[in-house]
C-alpha cells in the first residue's frame, strides 16, 4: 500500500511535469521558476539541518570501536577500525564515506535445524549502495556538460570511460544501466524481503522511485527521445547565470526531467537522504577512540547528587569501626 | 528456573514472519518470562526518582503522572538538543535493513520490532510526529505517530528488551547506535517511573553502600577476608589484601560480584594471586566497592552520581593510579564516561606498572587501566612465573563482552593472556566474536528470572558459537572478562550446551601463576590439577 501510493505520487510528479511542459505559458514556471525554487529550499534546508546537527553538542566520546584498541607496544592496533589519532579518524570516515565500510562487514544469519545458527556472506547490499551511489555521482558529473562552457576536461574524460563500451550511437554509458539495475534492486528487495517490507514507509519507497523516475526520464531522453541539445543546455546556462530562459523546441519529457530533480532536491533537505551530509557528523565514527588518554569535555557537564565518602562513613561508621576498617583520618584526628 | 520455561527445541520454532499489522500499531504484550518486573518505590525514592508507586508492567493503569505526555515530549526535545548522537541517529536511517539479523533478541524471537531499525523506529516515530515538518504534515504516511499510553508501553516493554551490546551498531552504515537510543529512552520511561527493579534496586544499593548487591563495610571485609583465607588453604601462602590503605600505590576497583558470586570469585582469587606475586602495593575499598554502574541502564545523571565515588575514593586514600577488574559495562563507564563527567583526574599520576616501569600512556588521562593490561605487560616482560600445563583441564575459549569489545577495544589482551596460561585454547567463529562478539542475553539490567525466557533467546546466538567449539573441540569452559556474562552465562549454557562452564580470565590466571613457596596440587576451584603436572608441584 506504502509502495503504491509512492508509486502514484511519483506518476503524479511525472504527469504535470508532462502537462506542464506541453503548455508552453507553464513551461518558464517548470524551466526556471521551480529550479530556482528547489535549489533555495535545497541550500536553504541543508544548511539548516547541517548547522542544528553541528551546533547539537557531543557530550561524550562514545566511539563504537571495531577493532583492537591501542594500549601494549605488542599489541598491534587497528588504526582504521578502532583510531585513536585524528589521522586515524580521517582515514576511518574516508573508508566509511567512500567504501561503505560497515556496510561491507554485513552478513546473514540463518537459523538451521539442530539449531545450529550460521553466517553467510551478505555483500549484494553493499554492492547495490556503491553501485547506484557511484552512478548517481558520476551522471551528476556527466551533467557538468549542460551546466559549463567550455565543457570541463574531466567531464569529457568521465563521459569517455563511462561510455568505453560503445556499441551503438549515442553512445551507452554504462552508468545509466548500473544506476536501474542498483535502484531495481534495492526495490525489489523491499518487495521480496518480508522484513523489509515490514519496515519500509512510504517515503522510502517514494525516494526509489523518484530516483528511478529521475533516472528513467534521463534515459528516455538520451537515447529515445532523442531532441535537440542546444536549448536544453540554453536552457541550463540560463539558469546557473542567473538570466533564465526556456527556449522553444524542448520536448514535454525533458520537463518530468527536470520537475522530478526539482522535486528531489528540494524534498532531499526534509528526507532521509540527509544521511549524506549525516554520516560526517556520527559521533560513533568520527570520534577517536582516545578516551582515556585525552579528557572529552562535555559543555553541559553539571553537578549532581552523589553520595559522599563522609555520608557514607556517617551511616556506616559503627560496622567500619566494629570490622577494624580504618575511618578517615580527618574526623578520626 | 522457572516451570513455565519452554524446552530449547521448542524455543527454537522462531517464526520469522512479519505479523499482518502495520507497526505503527503499538504492540506490547506482557507475557510471563519475556519482561522484567517494575521498580519497588523504595528504590526510586532513595534515588529522588520520580513518580514512585506500586504498579507492574502488566497492569492496564500505569498510574502515570497526569501530565506524562508533556514530560516525555518535554524530555526529548531536551536531549534532541543535547546529544548530537541522539538528534542524528532519528534524522538519518534509511530503513536498508543491515542492523536486522544482527540483534540477538531479534534473532531469538523473531519479533520483527527486536530488529534495531525498528527498534530505533518506535521512538523515531513519536519525535517525526512532534519535531518534524513532514511528520507534522503527514502524519502516518511518513511515519509519524502520536505518543499514547500503549506507545510507551510499547516502548518499555522494547526498550527493556535491548541490552545496549551495540552489535548492530558496527554493521550500521552511519553508525547508528542502539545503545544510545535505548538509553535516552530509558531516561524518558524514568522521568515518568517506568524503570525495572532489577536495574534500579543495585543502583539505589550502590548509591547507599557503594556496590550493587547492597554489601555493608563489615561484609565486605568478611568476603576478602574469607577469600584470603580460603587461597592459604588453596596454596598454602596468605596473601595481604588490604582496604582503605591510604597511601597505597593503587586502587583496585572490581564488580562486586567478584567477591561475592561464582564463578566470579574464583576471579577474585586470581587477582590475589597476581598481585601477591607482583608485589604491588594496592588497596580495596569497601566505599568504593563498585565498578559495575547501574546508572548506565538509568539515564546519564545516574552513571554520573554513582561514578563519582571512584575519583573521590582515589583521591583520599591518595593513590598514583587505579586499577580496573573484569568487568563489561564497568569498563564502558571507566573508559568512555568517567573522565568526562567526573574528571579531571589531574591528582593521580599516569599509571605505570612497578613491576615493568612500562608506562600506560594510553590512559595518560583516566590514570586507570584494565588488569588484562596489566597483566599482559607482565606476560611480555617475562615477570610471571607461569605454567600453562595447570590449566590442562579445561579447553578454552573466550567471550568478548560487548562493552569491553565495542566501546573500548580490548580484544588481544585477553587473548594474549589466554595463549600464555592455557595450552588448548580455541577461537568460536568469527562472527561470533571480537566486534562482532554475540551478548549474553542478559545485559543492560536484564538479568533477571522473570525475563528468563527473553534471555534464553536472546543468549541462543552466542551459546550456539560455543556449542560449535564444543562439538568440534571439546571446548569445556567459556572464558569471559564481564561479571553479568559471569553471573547469567552459567545458566544459559546449562540450557543450550550443558557441560561448559564459565570462567574469568585471571581464574585461569591464578591458576597457572607458580607462586613462590606455594604448595598446590589444585586450580583456584578446588579441582586436581591433572596428574603429570601434580607431580611437578608436589
Amino acid at each position: 500500500m506504502k509502495a503504491t501510493y509512492a508509486a502514484v505520487a511519483v506518476c503524479v510528479i511525472a504527469a504535470i511535469g508532462f502537462a506542464a511542459g506541453a503548455a508552453p505559458p507553464l513551461q518558464f514556471v517548470l524551466g526556471a521558476i521551480v529550479p530556482y525554487a528547489a535549489i533555495a529550499i535545497f541550500l536553504a534546508g541543508i544548511a539548516w539541518r547541517m548547522v542544528r546537527w553541528a551546533r547539537t553538542p557531543v557530550p561524550f566520546r562514545i566511539t563504537a570501536t571495531c577493532g583492537q584498541q591501542k594500549s601494549l607496544p605488542f599489541i598491534r592496533h587497528a588504526k582504521l577500525d578502532n583510531p585513536f589519532t585524528t589521522a586515524g579518524v580521517i582515514g576511518r570516515m574516508a573508508l566509511e564515506v567512500l567504501l561503505f565500510r560497515s556496510l561491507f562487514r554485513n552478513t546473514k544469519s540463518e537459523l538451521r535445524p539442530g539449531p545450529r545458527l550460521v553466517f553467510g556472506e551478505e555483500k549484494l547490499l553493499w554492492l547495490g549502495a556503491i553501485a547506484f551511489h557511484y552512478s548517481f555521482l558520476i551522471i551528476f558529473l556527466r551533467h557538468l556538460r549542460f551546466f559549463l562552457e567550455p565543457v570541463p576536461g574531466f567531464v569529457t574524460a568521465l563521459e569517455a570511460i563511462d561510455g568505453f563500451f560503445q556499441v551503438s550511437a549515442p553512445v551507452i554509458y554504462l552508468t545509466d544501466g548500473l544506476i536501474i539495475a542498483a535502484l531495481g534492486y534495492l526495490l525489489l528487495r523491499r518487495f521480496t524481503n518480508p522484513m523489509m517490507r515490514y519496515v519500509s514507509l512510504f517515503t522510502d519507497y517514494f525516494a526509489l522511485f523518484l530516483l528511478l523516475g529521475l533516472a528513467g526520464s534521463g534515459i528516455l531522453l538520451r537515447y529515445f527521445v532523442r531532441g535537440e541539445l542546444l536549448p536544453v543546455k540554453q536552457l541550463a546556462m540560463g539558469i546557473v547565470t542567473f538570466s533564465p530562459v526556456v527556449p522553444a523546441g524542448i520536448s514535454a519529457l525533458f520537463f518530468v526531467h527536470l520537475l522530478m530533480l526539482s522535486t528531489l532536491i528540494a524534498w532531499f533537505p526534509f528526507s532521509k537522504l540527509m544521511h549524506m551530509g549525516g554520516i560526517f557528523l556520527s559521533p560513533t565514527r568520527n570520534l577517536a577512540n582516545n578516551n582515556r588518554a585525552k579528557r572529552h569535555v562535555n559543555v553541559w557537564n553539571y553537578p549532581v547528587k552523589v553520595h559522599t565518602y563522609q555520608e557514607w562513613e556517617h551511616e556506616f561508621h559503627d560496622k567500619i569501626v566494629a570490622a577494624g576498617l580504618p575511618l578517615d583520618e580527618v574526623k578520626n584526628g | 528456573m522457572a516451570e513455565a520455561t519452554p524446552k530449547p527445541d521448542q524455543l527454537v520454532q522462531i517464526d520469522y514472519r512479519p505479523p499482518k499489522r502495520d507497526w505503527l500499531e503499538p504492540s506490547a504484550e506482557f507475557r510471563k518470562g519475556t519482561f522484567c518486573y517494575s521498580a519497588l518505590p523504595k528504590n526510586l525514592q532513595y534515588l529522588d526518582l520520580p513518580n514512585p508507586r506500586e504498579w507492574q508492567p502488566f497492569d492496564k493503569d500505569w498510574k502515570l503522572p497526569e501530565n506524562w505526555k508533556e514530560i516525555i515530549l518535554k524530555g526529548l526535545k531536551e536531549r534532541v538538543e543535547k546529544y548530537r548522537s541522539f538528534r542524528l541517529f532519528m534524522d538519518i536511517c534509511v530503513r536498508c535493513g543491515a542492523c536486522a539479523d544482527k540483534c540477538h533478541f531479534y534473532i531469538g524471537s523473531g519479533d520483527p520490532k527486536n530488529m534495531p531499525v525498528l527498534r530505533a523506529e518506535l521512538i523515531r516515530s513519536v519525535y517525526r510526529r512532534y519535531f518534524t515538518p513532514a511528520g507534522k504534515m503527514f502524519g502516518s504516511l511518513v511515519g509519524a505517530r502520536d505518543l499514547t499510553v500503549k506507545v510507551l508501553k510499547e516502548w518499555f516493554y522494547y526498550f527493556y528488551q535491548c541490552t545496549e551490546c551495540r552489535r548492530c551498531s558496527v554493521f550500521c552504515p552511519y553508525g547508528i547506535d542502539t545503545a544510545e537510543i535505548t538509553m535516552i529512552a530509558r531516561e524518558l520511561l524514568n522521568l515518568v517511573g517506568c524503570n525495572i527493579n532489577w536495574v534500579l534496586e543495585p543502583a539505589a544499593n550502590c548509591f547507599r553502600t557503594g556496590n550493587h548487591l547492597g554489601i555493608q563495610p563489615h561484609g565486605f571485609k568478611d568476603s576478602i577476608d574469607f577469600a584470603v583465607d580460603e587461597l592459604e588453604e588453596l596454596t598454602g601462602i596468605r596473601v595481604e589484601a588490604p582496604i582503605m590503605k591510604k597511601g597505597a600505590e593503587v586502587l583496585l576497583i572490581v564488580p562486586s560480584a567478584d567477591y561475592f558470586g561464582t564463578p566470579h570469585y574464583y576471579t577474585l582469587l586470581g587477582y590475589l594471586v597476581l598481585l601477591h606475586e607482583t608485589g604491588l602495593d594496592y588497596t580495596f575499598s569497601a566505599f568504593a566497592s563498585e565498578g559495575g554502574n547501574f546508572g548506565l541502564f538509568t539515564s546519564h545523571e545516574m552513571i554520573k552520581r554513582l561514578n563519582a565515588k571512584i575519583y573521590q575514593e582515589a583521591k583520599r586514600l591518595g593513590v598514583k593510579w587505579i586499577l580496573g577488574g573484569e568487568c563489561g559495562h564497568m569498563w564502558r563507564v571507566m573508559h568512555q564516561y568517567m573522565d568526562t563527567m567526573n574528571g579531571p583526574a589531574d591528582f593521580l599520576e599516569v599509571p605505570v606498572s612497578p613491576v615493568t616501569g612500562t608506562r600506560f600512556g594510553h590512559a595518560a588521562s583516566t590514570k586507570m587501566i584494565h588488569i588484562a593490561e596489566f597483566t599482559a605487560d607482565l606476560i611480555a616482560h617475562n615477570k610471571l612465573k607461569l605454567d600453562p600445563r595447570r590449566n590442562d583441564h579445561w579447553r578454552v575459549t573466550y567471550h568478548d563482552s560487548c562493552n569491553t569489545s565495542r566501546a573500548m577495544g580490548i580484544l588481544e589482551e585477553p587473548r594474549y593472556i589466554l595463549k600464555n596460561v592455557c595450552r588448548n585454547f580455541f577461537e568460536m567463529p568469527e562472527n561470533t566474536i571480537r566486534e562482532q562478539t554475540f551478548c549474553c542475553g542478559s545485559g543492560s539490567g536484564l538479568g533477571t528470572d522473570e525475563n528468563l525466557e527473553m534471555r534464553l533467546r536472546g543468549g541462543l546466538p552466542r551459546a550456539n558459537a560455543v556449542k560449535y567449539v564444543k562439538d568440534r573441540h571439546g571446548v569445556n569452559v567459556l572464558t569471559c572478562m564481564c561479571a553479568i556474562d559471569k553471573a547469567t552465562l552459567p545458566g544459559l549454557l546449562e540450557y543450550w550446551v550443558p557441560g561448559v562452564e564459565v570462567a574469568g580470565v585471571h581464574e585461569l590466571v591464578g591458576n597457572a601463576i607458580v607462586m613462590e613457596g606455594e604448595k598446590r596440587t589444585t586450580d583456584l576451584r578446588g579441582q586436581p590439577f591433572v596428574e603429570e603436572v601434580a607431580a611437578t608441584h608436589a
